[in-house]
């Protein structure tokens, strides 16, 4: 590691202008749980860091409209621990709880995660099967853009030099809506998704499903929006039938690859066995009276 | 003096009870020092330069522009160490050869896996030191390669080394190949038994390599002076081994070389041999500075020694009644870059629990383009074993026996003629099938998908050259140093224990340390689960001496005869009968006055203890199987095992537990996994994978106590045995499960999915 300058700036503004000077030799960090590791191991080496944690506006949960949005600097403990959000959005939360260890989750950013753009990153198919969209802010202004969008393949994503995203902006939760996540790994905690499926999906009055949005993650090149999983749903009353569906559209969305933490054959199956199982807790949640 | 110290039953105050162990503070506030928290003034950081291909031939290095770079003090390569002859030195329970070892610690014709180290840099700070890394150019004839041990014993293998012969075969094979060497154990007429058996199994299995995953990297510190004399801080298994190999390689007299043990955070078999060592002396040497190289866990798996992977081959037939009358195994192992696996031992504990007329095993000791293995906790023994008991496990489920009765018809008992050489005294292996089938755990009720596996191990226990040292302080307390590492078992707390009971005193009397290898005699590793017995046997040959000169001093103070002086309960007194009266004196009254009676009083003992207790182990273990996704969960796990007396039986459960942790992390889903380059791809602990706390229930233990009769407390060593049971415990419950029978590990998702799959799929 060479020479390498770290601001904490208190304002977007300042930290713009200083990322907008850095010639594209510089990382955001947030929690730094992951940007740590990588400068660590040698596979970065950033001459500035612009830590964003200082800056309030990025740190807020607030009902806006109806809707939640939060920071992209809040934590992941934060965002757990609020109890409003956690009613909410309990898939989000199920994506968030399984990020690192407690200690990790103190630290680590629902921004930071998205924009690492892991393919297996947790709290991101929760964000997309829940309708989130990110906030970004840079040089040319202010833009929204749905969370499906910001990775791109693994360690890139659509941000332009310069952009920060700012705050994950969900829809207004209506009545009889549910979502969970759900991932496998071969072991209880402290891994990384195999195969992660996200389900959030609402019901009418007579318990039939009027919309759903499933999501995949670990079985492509990063997370999936899976629209023929979501249809599947889509009008029934999330039984047996739909159920395997759902299932076989999920396994058919998926593009694996073989590799260290599993081969094609068995994320193709288990992306179809989770969706399902994520699909009959959201249909559980959504059944509750919120 | 007489060195082997017999059992006797008496009645005991400090062993078997549970006092808080000595290292216990300093470990929970963090002020224990491992290898890494050493550091002296004006120190360099040493990196090593290592392999990116699996096998090549080094046409040349270049180092001068690593040379150049400021702040980089002294770069070593092949060029810096000297030539060695082919010679064989034990270094824990195997044996390594100075030809290979050299070889192995720096490159020199060739690179033999991904990781092997080709040079290494000292600079004044890790950032320097890494760049010079990088301005080193080597240049390489990059070679095919050859990872799996079945493709590298076909004879067009890529052949590791030209001048390889098969040892063990006649006649000499007329060309070299990877199978260095074939050993055979046999007893009876292996074909005359198949011949009597009414049912016979035969099936494969295969295991990968897993490595030790000790939480503290490799760490040493080297300070070498002008005077040619150096000191060592390095974390091992063992000082005075580190000493001989590095003074071996180093060309240095060992008196000038003094090693100070760490404290270790893990072992298991993996800090038995050098790595980093000779090359920081060797730099600290050439730069004039002390240098610290701290191994990156990326380094660790890349470089140090994994166990085994392996392909197993076992037979066995028996009668209708569940008389085994036939058993045959073939094994063979990886060895890595070097041969020398653990396939011996594997050997000799393959069938050793039962009672055979007919065995044969044949072994084959197998190099590939991987790090050389290393010992790991009864190296070998559980994936032979692995084999063994998927098959006693169908033989009794074909024959509707129940499978700890199948065993007991079997099992192995005092006078047991082994197969690989000596008869069985008292051994403890039938108490702990007989304790495991009254175990409420093995009557337990299970629900779907949940199965129940048993599973047994063996493993000898040794015992070697041990030095101890006690001192009578001039307060009555005692300083009792000890040679061989606390390999962090706790065993420092049991030596101590055992010195009390002996002085008849208060353990928190006795602090016992750990000496450096100037300080004391040699000892071997702590490895072979010696550390309880042989130290502890070493400690009360100390103890008993110190008190002879303690029964001496105090009859020359009361003027009565030796013989009338008994020691009992920390006190001097009359031995009775005519011998003669006098007030007694406590161990604090004759510290007070030894300088003025003839000087401290101190015991030693350098032994090379004989007798050690084999131990035998039996597991139950309860698995639930998600047949959709393949993952294998641990609902319930009890091992009993016969440890023959438990010193502290905190830590001999600690040992139990941990030992089936392993056990359990090998069987689910610890592996390495090497790309088509040969490139191990996952060198870290996110993708591979130990059990983490979560992973497992509490594991239940039962110690059995058959005391070892060469023991002066009846110890056997009790570490290694709880590793082998796990895999086909394991296997064993899943099949029960699921009527699946799986025979290769790990037992990770995929593979249990598509087992699963390949069974539906063959049914319908």
């Amino acid at each position: 590691m060479s020479d390498m300058l770290y601001e904490a700036p208190g304002t977007l503004r300042a930290a713009l202008a200083l990322l907008s000077g850095a010639n594209g030799k510089a990382r955001v960090m947030a929690g730094g749980t992951d940007l740590l590791i990588q400068m660590r191991s040698g596979r970065i080496e950033p001459e500035l860091l612009v830590d964003i944690k200082h800056i309030p506006d990025l740190r807020a949960i607030a009902l806006k409209r109806g809707g939640f949005q939060f920071g992209s600097a809040v934590t992941c403990m934060e965002l757990i621990e609020h109890e409003a959000f956690a009613r909410a959005w309990p898939g989000v939360i199920d994506g968030v709880k399984l990020i690192g260890s407690i200690q990790v989750k103190g630290r680590a950013t629902v921004g930071g995660n998205v924009c690492n753009a892991s393919p297996a990153a947790d709290s991101v198919p929760a964000l997309i099967a829940a309708g989130a969209l990110a906030r970004i802010v840079g040089p040319d202004g202010k833009r929204d853009v749905p969370v499906e969008d910001i990775p791109t393949g693994p360690g890139k994503t659509s941000l332009a030099s310069g952009e920060i995203v700012v705050s994950f902006i969900l829809p207004k939760r209506l009545p009889r809506s549910g979502d969970a996540y759900l991932r496998f790994i071969p072991r209880t905690e402290m891994d990384i998704a195999v195969v992660g499926a996200g389900v959030n999906l609402t019901l009418d009055r007579r318990g039939f499903c009027t919309l759903a949005r499933v999501s995949l993650g670990a079985v492509a090149e990063r997370a999936l929006l899976v629209s023929e999983a979501a249809a599947a749903l889509v009008g029934t009353k999330v039984d047996d039938a739909a159920l395997r569906q759902l299932a076989a559209a999920a396994s058919a969305a998926c593009r694996p690859i073989d590799d260290k933490r599993g081969t094609k054959e068995f994320r193709f199956k288990v992306a179809g066995v989770l969706a399902r199982r994520a699909a009959e807790i959201a249909l559980q949640r959504a059944g509750r009276k919120n | 003096m007489s060195t082997m110290i017999k059992y006797e039953e008496k009645d005991l105050k400090v062993v078997g009870t549970r006092p808080l162990r000595p290292d216990g503070v300093d470990k929970v506030t963090g002020r224990a020092r491992f290898g890494a928290d050493y550091s002296l003034p004006g120190q360099l950081i040493g990196k090593v330069l290592r392999s990116p291909h699996a096998h090549a031939r080094i046409k040349s290095i270049d180092t001068s522009k690593a040379e150049a770079l400021p702040g980089v003090k002294a770069v070593v390569t092949r060029d810096d160490f000297a030539e060695m002859p082919v010679e064989f030195a034990l270094s824990g329970e195997l044996t390594v050869n100075f030809h290979d070892v050299t070889r192995n610690m720096m490159a020199r014709e060739k690179v033999y896996y991904d990781g092997h180290p080709v040079a290494a840099v000292a600079a004044t700070s890790e950032s320097i030191a890494r760049k010079a890394l990088g301005l080193i150019e080597v240049e390489y004839e990059v070679l095919p390669h050859v990872i799996d041990v079945l493709e590298a014993m076909k004879p067009d293998a890529p052949l590791l080394h030209e001048e390889q012969y098969t040892e063990g075969v006649t006649p000499r094979p007329d060309k070299p190949s990877n199978l260095a060497k074939r050993m055979v154990f046999s007893r009876g007429d292996v074909e005359a038994g198949f011949r009597q058996a009414d049912v016979i199994i035969e099936r494969e299995f295969n295991t990968k390599p897993v490595h030790q995953g000790y939480i503290e990297p490799q760490a040493c510190l080297a300070s070498y002076t002008e005077d040619g004399q150096a000191d060592l801080w390095t974390a091992s298994q063992g000082h005075f081994v580190i000493r001989s190999q590095c003074a071996k390689v180093l060309q240095m007299e060992v008196s000038k070389l003094r090693v100070m043990p760490t404290e270790l955070g893990g072992g298991f078999g993996g800090k038995n041999n050098i790595y980093n060592e000779p090359l920081a002396i060797a730099l600290s040497r050439k730069s004039h500075r002390p240098v610290k190289m701290v191994m990156t866990r990326e380094e660790v798996f890349r470089a140090t020694g994994p166990t085994s992977g392996a392909n197993v081959r076992i037979k066995m037939g028996c009668t209708r009644d569940g008389r085994i009358t036939a058993a045959h195994a073939e094994l063979n192992f990886q060895a890595g870059a070097f041969p020398g696996s653990s396939v011996a031992m594997a050997a000799m504990c393959t069938f050793t629990r039962y009672d055979l007329e007919h065995a044969r095993v044949v072994a084959n000791d197998v190099t590939v383009n991987r790090p050389k293995v290393a010992a790991y906790r009864a190296p070998g023994a559980p994936i032979a074993v692995f084999g063994v008991e998927s098959v006693i496990d169908e033989m009794a489920k074909k024959l509707g026996i129940d499978p700890i009765e199948f065993r007991l018809r079997n099992a192995a008992r005092e006078g047991t003629q082994t197969y690989y050489g000596p008869k069985f005294g008292p051994i403890g292996y039938v108490q702990t099938l007989e304790q495991a089938r009254a175990h409420p755990h093995y009557s337990a009720p299970l629900g779907p998908n949940q199965g129940r596996g048993v599973a047994t191990g063996f493993w000898f226990n040794i015992g070697s050259e041990t030095s101890s040292t006690i001192n009578v302080n001039e307060d009555g307390t005692v300083t009792l140093m000890i040679g061989t590492v606390d390999v962090a078992g706790g065993s420092r707390a049991a030596m101590a224990m055992m010195v009390a009971e002996e002085l008849g005193i208060d353990v928190d009397k006795v602090r016992p340390i750990i000496g450096d290898t100037s300080s004391m005699g040699f000892n071997f590793i702590t490895a072979g689960s010696r550390g309880t017995f042989a130290s502890g046997m070493a400690c009360v040959a100390a103890t008993r001496q110190a008190i002879d000169k303690l029964r001496q001093r105090v009859a020359q103070i009361r003027e009565v005869p030796v013989e009338a002086v008994l020691w009992k309960d920390g006190h001097a007194v009359p031995a009775g009968g005519e011998a003669g009266q006098f007030a007694p004196m406590s161990l604090a009254d004759v510290a007070k006055v030894a300088g003025r009676t003839g000087g401290t009083i101190a015991g030693h003992a350098e032994i090379n203890a004989q007798g050690a207790g084999p131990g035998f182990g039996t597991h139950i273990v309860d698995v639930e199987v998600d047949k959709q996704t393949g993952l294998i969960k641990i609902l319930r796990y009890t091992v009993v095992q016969d440890v023959g007396k438990a010193i502290h039986p905190a830590y001999v459960e600690g040992q139990l537990q941990g030992g089936a942790v392993q056990g359990i992390g090998w069987a689910l889903n610890e592996e390495y996994v090497y790309g088509d380059d040969g490139v191990l791809q996952n060198p870290g602990f996110l993708d591979y994978r130990v059990p983490v706390a979560s992973d497992v229930p509490f594991i239940d233990t039962v110690i059995v106590e058959v005391p070892n009769p060469n023991h002066p407390y009846g110890v056997r060593g009790c570490g290694e045995v709880p590793i082998i049971a796990p895999m086909a415990a394991i296997a064993n419950a899943v099949e029960n499960a699921i009527g699946i029978r799986l025979c290769e590990q790990p037992m990770s998702p995929p593979r249990v999915l598509k087992a699963i799959d390949d069974a539906a799929g063959a049914k319908a």
